[in-house]
């Protein structure tokens, strides 16, 4: 993974430096408390229901596990002893004291790791597929390409005061895990004719209020004009985004109020006048990163193993797991493990210190001391042997991270909701774990297959329930909690929008709803059918029926 | 006190009064200073009266005026100052990228409006020369904000050399 050399570490460590001052004017009351929140905002801290909400970066979810340890010792210290792991591949610490936030971000600063741009209105964490660099079905390594986006995003100074937040993606994986249509900029890694290797530009996706698939304004961008291209396209937003109203301020409102084409002749003209600047990628650079993403000391092994045989006949619940949570790996003899971090009862993302240590521990094992963060909520170890999966499912086990339902119904994907969100229309913890109950056995599961719940507390949409296959919205009715449902939405290459039910329904009611949603599905689809299939083929109709139906 | 500054952070004085952007040519013209900073609407509507008042003459954009609004007379301005309404609006430094990148401005730019301690970094790396400081800033603090960080990552106007053209890779990996 990428190491900084002193120049990352001396932005650090101005960057802590400002912070410390900032914080010290603030508290001495020579900060107005306007003046304080986007310069706290752009180091991830909220002032939250409870307590202030420090939200960590996970530069496009890669971890060591020195980092891991790092922070288990944290919310040991400064927090209380638990970590929540977001769908933008973050981390939350819910309980954090202000004056202590600047101490906790030179801590982190010692393992490389910071809190720069998870919040307030500037780039954010650029995201990608976790599975980069190790998938069997990949087009190019996204993660040295991730990299030259952080740190071009880092303090960028021109853009520091967009009107919105901005969220990038990078996909460079044929499944695409990144959700990487609905950001405000989504790259896809592609090659042409002539194989070279270049992106696919994506604009104007986003969840939120106003949910939209990005649009394509660049079929194909040489790779060395990344960084100029990325810097007219913010020009424009920056200059013509709308900042009268916030929920009107991202990019994808700009891109609809002028039309696609609009949008991108603004671009493209643009562009024309700085693509040839010194901010033109040199391949020496694209080297000096991509250095950092080579390959571990993989081992020549067959990609057969006895004991993992014999066990597949003889252990229900690692074949199970084997079935669900391990994938196919680029190297024969390897695969590639989620953790599923949604055992019932446990709320979605949520690792104690414990945990993260003894996860820690399995990446020093396991995978070469790395793994990665999910947008899904759940953490990979991306370089395990074969051979050792027996010896690493008896580890799971003991600590509850074996669940075997990675992509099935109870590897729900949830915000933190109204138990920790002020900005919360309704709680959404719950929730997932009121559908994991009524789901928790894994033969139904199986039967069921591949699915998503997607559960947001409010329409901020941090839960992703727009593209869930169900996603479920947390609604204010008269001060009570409600929520709304919606089907079909879907999140990888082919990313689609749901549509909504009907009516909203209480909390008691959801476990039934979902249930009878599952019920019309299992009896109308075809053979081989995901739910999202037959959902498409059969439309919201049958659905809308069989749960509003009236008691006989 | 207003405090004009530079970049190294030096006071400045400042002759240039502000002419508010819905004031007329007259009460423009009836402002005692040689120095008149106009807003943009009021310069391109009156260009020859203003021109020739006997006055020196600079412009001022809002944050919503387009730098390309003032193109064909850069040349002949000796000072283009930008508004922040509020510092939370960045769009003046994309207006100072574009005078300096793309209309190759070097007279001064100077930050006028919610000009704070915090942004003072940004502004001089987008371009901007001068810092028309808020009241409530102290001058030593905004002397230190000129200088928040050591370098920067990015291609800016200041440093058109991103880091990865300057880096010295040999002390890395
Ligand atoms: S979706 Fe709403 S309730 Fe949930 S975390 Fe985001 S802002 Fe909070």
């Amino acid at each position: 993974m990428y190491r900084y050399d002193k120049y990352d570490h001396q932005m650090l460590q101005d960057r802590i430096a400002a912070f410390r001052d900032q914080t010290r004017r603030f508290l001495a009351g020579e900060l107005e408390p306007s003046q304080f929140l986007p310069l706290r905002l752009q180091n991830g801290l909220y002032i939250q229901r409870l307590a202030p909400m420090l939200r960590i970066c996970i530069p496009y979810g890669l971890l060591s596990s020195r980092q891991l340890r790092k922070l288990a010792h944290i919310t040991r210290h400064y927090d209380k002893g638990y970590a929540h792991f977001t769908t933008r591949q973050n981390i939350q610490l819910n309980w954090p004291k202000l004056p202590e936030v600047p101490d906790i971000l030179a801590e982190l600063a010692e393992v490389e790791m910071h809190a720069i741009q998870t919040s307030g209105n500037c780039v954010r964490n650029t995201t990608t597929d976790q599975f980069a660099g190790v998938s069997p079905y990949e087009i190019e390594d996204a993660r040295p390409w991730c990299e030259i986006i952080r740190q071009w995003s880092t303090f960028h100074p021109e853009f520091a005061h967009l009107p919105r937040k901005f969220k990038i993606a990078v996909c460079g994986t044929e499944q695409d895990q990144a959700a990487t249509q609905v950001h405000d900029i989504g790259l896809y890694l592609v090659k042409n004719d002539a194989g070279e290797l270049g992106f696919r530009v994506l604009v104007g996706g986003g969840l939120g209020r106003t949910p939209m698939i990005g649009q394509v304004i660049r079929e194909f961008l040489p790779w060395q004009h990344l960084l100029t291209y990325l810097d007219a396209i913010l020009r424009i937003y920056n200059q013509e985004g709308r900042r009268d109203n916030k929920y009107k301020a991202r990019i994808k409102i700009l891109v609809k109020e002028l039309g696609v084409d609009v949008f991108r002749d603004k671009v493209e003209r643009e562009w024309e006048r700085v693509k040839d600047g010194p901010a033109l990628l040199t391949a020496e650079e694209v080297q000096r990163c991509k250095q950092y993403f080579v390959d571990p000391a993989y081992e020549t092994l067959p990609d057969v193993d006895s004991e993992v045989e014999h066990l597949l006949h003889r252990d229900v619940l690692f074949n199970q797991w084997m079935e669900r949570n391990v994938h196919a790996h680029k190297k024969p003899g390897y695969r590639i493990v989620t953790l599923c971090l949604k055992a019932t009862g446990s709320a979605p993302g949520d690792l104690s210190a414990e945990q993260l240590e003894f996860v820690a521990d399995l990446a020093d094992r396991f995978s070469f001391g790395e793994l990665r963060v999910t947008h899904e909520q759940n953490l990979v170890l991306t370089d395990v042997r074969l051979k050792d999966l027996p010896e690493l499912h008896r580890a799971l086990k003991q600590e509850r991270l074996a669940t075997p339902y990675t992509g099935l119904l109870n590897d729900i994907i949830s915000c933190p909701g109204g138990d920790y969100c002020s900005l919360a229309n309704a709680k959404s913890i719950p929730i997932a774990e009121a559908i994991q109950r009524r789901f928790d056995d894994f033969e139904l599961q199986k039967k069921i297959g591949e699915i998503t719940i997607n559960i947001s507390g409010c329409m901020n949409a941090c839960g992703h329930h727009h593209v869930g296959n169900i996603g479920i919205l947390g609604v204010d009715k008269k001060g009570q909690e409600f929520y709304q449902v919606a089907l079909g939405g879907s999140a990888g290459r082919q990313a689609a929008l749901g549509q909504v039910l009907g009516p909203s329904f209480s909390q008691e009611e959801i476990p039934d709803v979902v249930e009878k949603i599952i019920d019309v599905y299992l009896e109308r689809r075809s053979e081989g059918e995901r739910f999202i299939d037959t959902f498409q083929r059969i439309g919201l109709e049958p659905f809308k029926e069989h749960v509003y139906a009236k008691a006989d | 006190m207003p405090k004009l500054i530079d970049k190294q952070g030096q006071l400045l004085d400042n002759p240039w009064v502000l002419v508010s952007k819905d004031a007329t040519l007259e009460q423009a013209l009836a402002e005692t200073s040689q120095h008149l900073l106009v807003h943009v609407a009021l310069w391109n509507a009156h260009k020859d009266e203003l021109r020739n008042s006997g006055r020196a003459i600079a412009v001022w954009l809002d944050s919503s005026d387009q730098a390309d609004a003032i193109a064909a007379d850069l040349p002949a301005l000796p000072l283009v100052a930008l508004n922040f309404p509020t510092f939370m609006d960045g769009r003046s430094y994309s207006t100072a990228v574009t005078l300096r990148l793309h209309h190759k401005y070097e007279g001064e730019i100077r930050a006028i409006g919610d000009v704070l301690r915090d942004q003072l970094f940004y502004m001089r790396r987008c371009g901007f020369s001068t810092f028309d400081l808020k009241d409530s800033v102290k001058l030593e603090d905004a002397q230190k904000g000129l200088h928040d960080y050591t370098t920067n990552y990015q291609s800016t106007v200041e440093e058109p050399l991103p880091l990865f053209r300057r880096r010295e890779t040999s002390a890395a990996v």
